[in-house]
């Protein structure tokens, strides 16, 4: 099914995600990249060494979440904007979600927003809590977002009220 | 007549890293641009490249031409380059005929030449599709991100490749709506993230999909699409109607190299490499000793491959025209390491395939 819609299954999304524990202790990258291409910029991004790819660049990335600060360096930096940083450790309710988003006019800080799933279906209401668009970035901005927590693996984007109501 | 020691033509990313290597080895180059800036198709790619630190990933294509060209310059009068010049002939003795500014017509002799030329979009027959309104998405991509006009309001896009997938994310972010994206092949062509990125917009990707007609009276107002089944045979009854004011046909590149041919460069039709290319060595030299080919020109693949492929192609044409730097062989193994690395993933498949078939 991915291969037709480009959607990927829950299963697959699970995958990715590191385990809950991980997710209330702070902040990690999700590194959503299912297919092995020639790519390799998250290994490079990383300060850490969180993320590896290898000797051959076609290689699905791995990244540990043991080593991941969350620091969100490579959310920027990846071609395919496949990656977002999760953090469980700021309310039992909800999680931070820090995601790229490449469209204008950006949202505000405070400004409540639809949210979306991988198949961009609204599904939630979100709330920007940060928007981050600094020359490291080369105009990949990154919003951070507060989500129901019951929606951690279902929220992927968004969309601004202004522009549904539109 | 014009002489010179080593004539690149185009200065898309294979052209422009092809004329790097050569000046840096000591060449003296000239650059053809039919175009008239420099950069090929670089300059409308705003999006992020692929590849490794090597071939600039991260980087968007529109920096990366300014990137390259930043380069070039280091080596001052050792490069001269000219756009709005057409190379329109190439003869047997090595003469090149140029039309420059459309209306001054002059002959250019080179000891060496690079056919770094790049590509053409494949086009795609059904009723109506000479309607306004319809056109290749490298056009729409050149209209949007080089002159800034947005091309309508509501576009069909017909082609799931990393092109059809990218100009559709494009279009969303110049607030163009697009309605579906089309395929008639059961899986998606394009890089599955660039794919993703899509889908979370809300764009409908349909595979196993193509377009039956196209209706309008003066410009086009709707498309008919159906479903195909697994031998690309409309599937009756599964028409369906999108009223879009836009189509774009992305349904593939072919490589383009009749200046080569026009040479007498022995030149084979290889599936996997999208098109008829000059058979080369692994150095890019055609069966014509002192004349190369690099990027799409050679076979359709990644910007990132035709920049490596041009770095190869300038490092070994300038040493054959006795500019052979003291790691010559160090690069030469370098950038057939890279390639061999952008290759070698499962996404390079039929490209290894073609390379096999195309080998001198």
């Amino acid at each position: 099914m991915f291969e037709q819609t480009g959607v990927a299954t829950r299963e697959m999304v699970m995958e990715k995600f590191p385990p809950i524990e991980r997710i209330n202790k702070g902040p990690v990258a999700v590194v959503e990249c299912y297919q092995k291409i020639p790519c390799n910029p998250c290994q490079t991004a990383c300060p850490f060494g969180a993320i590896q790819i290898g000797e051959d660049i076609n290689e699905i990335p791995r990244r540990d979440e043991a080593v991941c600060t969350g620091c969100g360096v490579c959310v920027a930096k990846c071609p395919g904007l496949s990656i977002m940083i999760v953090d469980g450790s700021k309310s039992p309710d909800t999680v931070e979600f820090r995601i790229p988003y490449e469209f204008l006019p950006l949202p505000a800080a405070g400004e409540r927003v639809v949210g979306l799933d991988r198949a961009g279906e609204p599904i939630c209401a979100a709330t920007v809590k940060k928007v981050m668009n600094p020359p490291a970035f080369d105009r990949t901005p990154v919003i951070t977002l507060e989500v129901e927590r019951k929606y951690l693996y279902e929220f992927r984007n968004f969309r601004r009220e202004a522009e549904a109501r539109g | 007549m014009r002489e010179l020691e080593l004539l690149i033509i185009g200065s898309g990313p294979a052209g422009l890293c092809a004329a790097i290597s050569a000046a840096a080895s000591g060449a003296r180059v000239l650059i053809l641009e039919r175009s008239f800036a420099p950069g090929g198709q670089l300059i409308k790619q705003t999006h992020m490249f692929f590849g490794s630190e090597r071939q600039y990933a991260s980087h968007r294509g529109v920096d990366i031409a300014g990137i390259l060209l930043k380069k070039l310059e280091e080596y001052g009068d050792r490069v001269e380059l000219m756009c709005n010049a057409t190379a329109v002939g190439f003869y047997e003795d090595n003469v090149v005929t140029v039309l420059k500014d459309e209306k001054e017509y002059f002959k250019i002799k080179a000891k060496s030449v690079i056919c770094a030329t790049g590509a053409y979009e494949k086009s795609l027959a059904f009723p109506n599709n000479d309607l306004p309104g319809i056109y290749g998405a490298g056009a729409v991509q050149t209209l949007m991100n080089v002159y800034g006009v947005k091309p309508g309001d509501r576009v069909l896009m017909v082609g799931a490749g990393n092109i059809g997938v990218i100009v559709s994310y494009q279009l969303l972010q110049a607030g163009v709506e697009v309605a579906a994206v089309l395929d008639a092949a059961p899986k998606i062509g394009a890089y599955l993230v660039h794919a993703s990125k899509l889908a979370r917009m809300g764009a409908p990707i349909l595979c196993s999909h193509t377009v039956k007609e196209a209706i309008g009276t003066d410009c086009l107002e709707a498309a008919v699409v159906c479903r195909v089944d697994e031998r690309f045979q409309p599937v009756p009854g599964t028409e369906q109607r999108f009223d879009v004011d836009v189509m774009c046909i992305s349904v593939g590149l072919s490589p383009l190299n009749e200046l080569l041919a026009m040479r007498g460069v022995e030149m084979k039709y290889v599936p996997q490499l999208s098109g008829s290319v000059p058979l080369r060595t692994e150095n890019c030299e055609t069966c014509i000793p002192g004349i190369y080919v690099a990027g799409d020109a050679s076979g359709i693949e990644e910007a990132s491959s035709a920049m490596a492929e041009g770095y190869l192609a300038g490092l070994c044409a300038a040493a054959a025209l006795g500019h052979v730097p003291e790691d010559y062989e160090a690069r030469r193994q370098e950038y057939l390491r890279q390639l061999e690395g952008l290759r070698s993933g499962p996404v390079g498949e039929r490209i290894r395939a073609g390379m096999k078939l195309s080998a001198l």
